[in-house]
């Protein structure tokens, strides 16, 4: 792997640019693999990466239908924050963000992780007392979290509108200063840089059309459009599509597909400072580095694989947006798109084992799961390595839906998030 | 936005109508019967197909009644409505 570095930059300049090679491999797949991992997204790829690097398994092969990143991990809003309730919720994102923090380094890759902070508004009674009871839990955990006034909140990004004369006033926020941004695409391209350098097998444009089981109901490999990929152990990280691939090897899922929009505006100067979050009036919103606006709109309200949404979801954020943030009334959107995500009933993830030998999952990340996507790669690898949870995705089990041990995050919440 | 046909109402847009999940999931008769597998698969499993998918809509913003509907799940397109209660019409699932 060539590495990155101001010299290399320099040096390789002198030559016009042109002795950089690939960035990873585009291998045609062996017989058979020790891990397949179904889904070369963010969590995948990042899977795969841990799996070589921290557990010497690299007979490893990642499998998409389509090209690396081009599902979620490159349509989402690319938020990063870990001031969720539930310990179990903070254990795993707050570890996901703590390798936010060394990833570009690790990985000798820019993700552009910016801790610009996230700030979380709240418009009601109920928002306050909801939100402050999430930084006392924050607290005591460890996890950075301030209850800010509707003018501490201003002062932290003045384009805010906390006018009481609107009709869902700002009247507070939380502000997690560690949480931000990252470059999606650039997450993507670095895990899977990584990973093809420690001889993982990347295999682009090849869907999964059946999973292949032993007598013994064991994991045997996995059909695919291009032939069957023997397997000991497959890795499910299919998103929207995990309910389809899980069917595949008769597991049926707690999970159901929706549509998440978002979309883009014109770009413009830097203007806006952090991320604002709104779930009661539901706004989410950002600046790229290029200076679009990134702004997320809601869930449609149907089940879809259609990677599309009604229009009316995304004008209902916008509506919204014109509200918090009126500077932005006259902004022009540029682009709008959708990706599909899988939701559990307590809106929290599945990562870990499943009826089938052999077979593992990790999915039900809904609205949210970018921010989760080192710390969700860490602990599965894990799981696939050593065939049992780490002790951070201990509780995200298939099973606590049969046990009644649900991580309630979607009542904590009150919103998809 | 979809345009939705309510059995009752006819033809209107989507803003109207609350979706109500997966159809055709009959609440076991005695649930004490169950095991907690089967229970969980009541309560939190569903089909989630990529395809047709036989749903539950409720005219929220009409007539307030709930009917059924198969619509593809990749497309989005309705094959068809009907009343809740009558089988599905396409034979499938069930």
């Amino acid at each position: 792997m060539q590495r990155f570095s101001a010299f290399s930059l320099v040096r390789r300049a002198f030559g016009g640019h042109q002795s950089w090679q690939p960035q990873w491999r585009n291998p045609d797949p062996k017989p058979a693999y020790d891990v397949v991992i179904v889904g070369a997204g963010g969590h995948g790829l990042a899977t795969a990466y841990y799996l070589a690097k921290e557990h010497g398994v690299r007979n490893v092969a990642i499998l998409d239908k389509g090209w690396l990143g081009g599902g979620n991990t490159g349509r989402n809003t690319t938020i990063i924050r870990s001031n969720y309730l539930f310990d179990e919720s903070m254990g795993i994102y707050d570890h996901a963000l703590k390798l936010w923090e060394g990833l570009s380094q690790d990985l000798n890759y820019n993700v552009m992780y910016s801790a610009r902070g996230v700030l979380m508004l709240a418009h009601t009674v109920h928002d306050v007392q909801s939100f402050k009871r999430h930084v006392h839990a924050n607290r005591l955990k460890g996890i950075d979290a301030e209850w800010l006034s509707a003018e501490e909140a201003k002062e932290f990004c003045p384009p805010l509108n906390i006018s009481p004369h609107v009709r869902y006033p700002i009247v507070g926020a939380t502000l997690q200063r560690r949480g931000g941004t990252a470059r999606h695409d650039a997450v993507a391209w670095g895990y899977a840089r990584g990973a093809d350098a420690l001889g993982v097998d990347i295999i682009q444009n090849c869907e999964v059309t059946g999973i292949r089981r032993a007598a013994d109901g064991a994991v045997a490999g996995v059909e695919t459009s291009r032939g069957f990929i023997g397997a000991k152990k497959i890795g499910v990280v299919a998103a929207g599509n995990t309910s389809v691939v899980m069917a595949m090897a008769g597991v049926r899922m707690p999970l159901e597909s929706f549509p998440l929009q978002a979309l883009v505006s014109e770009p413009v100067k830097p203007d806006f400072p952090c991320v604002v979050m709104s779930n009661t009036i539901h706004a989410y919103i950002s600046q790229s580095d290029k200076g679009e606006m990134v702004i997320g709109a809601g869930t449609d309200a149907y089940t879809s694989y259609s990677q599309t949404g009604g229009l009316h979801i995304a004008t209902h954020t916008l509506d919204a947006i014109c509200e918090l943030v009126p500077m932005y009334r006259r902004l022009r959107m540029l682009r709008n798109w959708g990706g599909i995500v899988d939701v559990t009933p307590d809106r929290s993830p599945i990562i870990g084992t499943t009826p089938v030998p052999g077979l593992f999952v990790n999915c039900g990340w809904g609205t949210g799961g970018f921010k989760a996507t080192p710390g969700s790669g860490h602990v599965f690898a894990h799981t696939i390595a050593t065939g049992g949870p780490h002790p951070i995705n201990a509780g995200f089990t298939l099973n606590r839906f049969r046990d009644g041990f649900l991580i309630d995050e979607a009542a904590a919440a009150a919103v998809a998030h | 936005m979809l345009l939705i046909t309510c059995p009752w109402c006819g033809e209107r847009p989507e803003l109207e109508f609350r979706h109500g999940g997966e159809a055709h999931i009959a609440r076991p008769a005695d649930p004490s019967l169950l095991s907690d597998e089967e229970w969980a698969d009541f309560l939190y499993k569903r089909s989630n197909v990529r395809g047709l998918h036989a749903e539950r809509w409720r005219h929220v913003h009409g007539c307030g009644r709930f009917f059924n509907a198969i619509r593809h799940t990749v497309t989005d397109k309705f094959t068809v409505t009907y009343k809740a209660g009558e089988a599905r019409p396409d034979g499938e699932g069930k």
